[in-house]
């Protein structure tokens, strides 16, 4: 990356208005939003991930699958460079986005994580109450006014649909909510600042077949407005909701890409013999 | 029938010690609390102590926990903070510190007192007074007050670091609106048990602090805490007894209060944290 449109990256501040979310572009125009290129993760001197190139397409919904250990999460956590707080880890290769490769040293991970937000197996809600979950990352934003955190607050919590079931006890604690309304309340925290791409590591595979049919549902709702990138191990989910899948594999203990494109060409006519053994073996 | 016996010998033992507890504490009360009046505790002593009251002893003491609470409880926390969340896993240094803190918190608090002695009183020529009183005990409850501390820092869930980090948060902004007050528990003991230690010390005071018992009048002064008064009533003062018993009611008293107050303070102030916006 050249140095200029390092300093156009860093310097950007996003200008998001709640309106422009609303609509987003459809995802029938495939547009890259982030392309990786030659990626490689290791730990220490272990590689568990090698070489991994696609492109995630805008308001599209990617799912990736693979079995366990092929390092998937060790994928996500690099594309909003949580990876950076693994002492040992070790990232290769290009990611672009907007333009900018974000695993240069100079790209600001707080602003980068504003624009890439992250939804976790485990719904981790903090200890605070409902409305402090996220009222406290807007204001680590500098969301002053507290008119305007008050209306993306209730904002977000309406599109994960949580508003009619907690306005009227926002300053109880979240830890008493259910497995699902936490994990709802954790993309709510995340859609709170507004990002671009959300990237969730298996946000159903902890929570009831209920309430994991409610998040899938809101996924889905997401897409067009957000970029989703989703690992799963429901094969039957990713399938329902992803426009564009990718299936991990693990050749010789390192993880790598074995095939990626359409969604329905994935499952229906995978190209790789790996993948079709995958789809028919683990039946979704 | 093993797993009664079993059961049996348990319950056995946990109502020995609280029967045990119990003895001392009635010990304590029922010799002390006759001799106990406004009079004993806004009044100074007289011949040497066995007559009078323990006002200045009370202000010394105060002084002395004081200054050895502002002093440890910063450094100790930062100490924990540090520790916990910034030493890098395989730290040489971090793992040394660790090491050293736990041999420290089993130093006998004499050691301490000798230490405190040659260092603040003789080397940095604050002589007998509150102050090097104070400093020694900071010094002797930090190992145990860092130690406790970091170890609920660590038992902090994980998922709330990653959690904020993947916010955009900064490290330090996790660490002050979330890990801390998830530690709260782990805080709070730590404080207690810091507090306690500090307000049952006689051997590092006699050493620091001293054994004058007027009312001092600035902290570079000479101060007798409780716990020196009682071991000096009940050592060298020859029908000093009931003035020790008094004493010591008050000081058992002292201390339960102090954990409350600890206890109350820490949980009010995380509590604004938690909830209001
Ligand atoms: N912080 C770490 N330090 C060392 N090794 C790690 C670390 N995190 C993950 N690994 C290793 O990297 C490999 C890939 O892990 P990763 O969690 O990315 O897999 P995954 O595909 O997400 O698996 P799962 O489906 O079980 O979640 C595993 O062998 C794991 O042991
Ligand atoms: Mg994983």
């Amino acid at each position: 990356m050249n140095k200029r449109s390092q300093a156009t990256y860093t310097d950007k501040t996003v200008p998001y208005t709640l309106g422009e979310i609303e609509q987003g572009a459809p995802c029938c125009i495939p547009e890259p939003v982030l392309r990786i290129q030659d990626l490689s993760v290791g730990y220490g001197n272990k590689t568990v991930l090698s070489r991994v190139s696609l492109d995630i397409h805008k308001g599209c919904i990617t799912a990736l699958i693979g079995p366990s250990g092929c390092g998937k999460t060790s994928f996500l956590s690099t594309l909003n460079r949580l990876t950076d707080h693994h002492e040992d880890a070790r990232v290769s290769g290009h990611i672009l986005f907007d333009g900018v490769d974000l695993l240069h040293d100079r790209v600001d991970t707080l602003k980068l994580r504003r624009r890439i937000g992250m939804i976790f197996q485990k719904p981790n809600p903090f200890p605070l109450s409902i409305w402090r979950n996220l009222d406290l990352p807007l204001k680590e934003h500098g969301v002053r006014e507290r008119k305007v955190r008050q209306h993306k607050i209730e904002k977000a919590l309406r599109d994960v649909g949580l508003w009619e079931e907690v306005s009227d006890r926002l300053d109880t604690s979240a830890l008493s909510l259910s497995g699902g309304q936490q994990q709802r309340l954790c993309i709510a925290r995340a859609l709170v600042l507004e990002p671009e791409i959300l990237l969730m590591d298996e946000p159903c595979s902890a929570l009831d077949p209920l309430s994991s049919g409610v998040v899938e549902e809101l996924i889905m709702r997401l897409s067009g407005r957000y970029t989703v990138v989703i690992v799963t191990h429901n094969l039957a989910q990713a399938r329902r909701v992803a426009n564009y899948a990718g299936f991990f594999w693990m050749t010789e203990r390192v993880g790598t890409l074995v095939e990626f494109g359409q969604c329905q060409h994935l499952f229906e006519t995978p190209t790789h013999e790996l993948t079709a053994a995958y789809i028919s073996g683990v039946r979704g | 029938m093993a797993d009664r016996l079993f059961a049996w010998s348990m319950s056995t033992c946990a109502f020995l010690v609280v029967l045990s507890l119990l003895w001392v504490l009635g010990d304590v009360v029922t010799e002390g609390l006759p001799h106990i009046s406004w009079t004993f505790l806004f009044s100074a002593p007289e011949n040497a102590g066995r007559a009078g009251g323990i006002a200045p002893i009370l202000v010394s003491t105060f002084w002395i926990l004081l200054i050895a609470l502002v002093v440890a409880l910063p450094i100790g926390l930062s100490v924990a903070v540090w520790l916990s969340e910034f030493a890098p896993v395989n730290s040489r240094f971090a793992n040394n510190t660790g090491i050293v803190l736990d041999i420290l918190a089993g130093v006998p608090s004499i050691v301490y007192g000798l230490f405190g002695n040659a260092f603040f009183s003789i080397y940095l020529g604050m002589g007998f007074s509150l102050l090097s009183g104070g400093l020694t005990l900071a010094c002797m409850i930090l190992p145990i007050f860092v130690r406790t501390c970091e170890s609920g820092l660590r038992a902090v869930n994980n998922d709330w670091r990653r959690g904020a980090l993947s916010l955009g948060m900064t490290k330090s902004a996790a660490i002050w609106h979330i890990i801390l007050p998830g530690a709260r528990p782990a805080l709070v003991a730590g404080l207690i048990l810091g507090l306690g230690r500090a307000t049952a010390e006689t051997a590092a005071l006699l050493y620091t602090s001293g054994y004058v018992d007027r009312m001092p009048g600035s902290l570079l002064d000479s101060g007798r805490a409780l716990s020196v008064h009682i071991y000096d009533l009940s050592m060298n003062v020859t029908g000093g007894d009931t003035a020790a018993y008094a004493s010591a009611l008050v000081l058992v008293i002292l201390i339960m209060t102090l954990s409350i107050l600890a206890q109350g303070m820490v949980d009010r102030w995380f509590k604004r944290r938690l909830v209001v916006s």
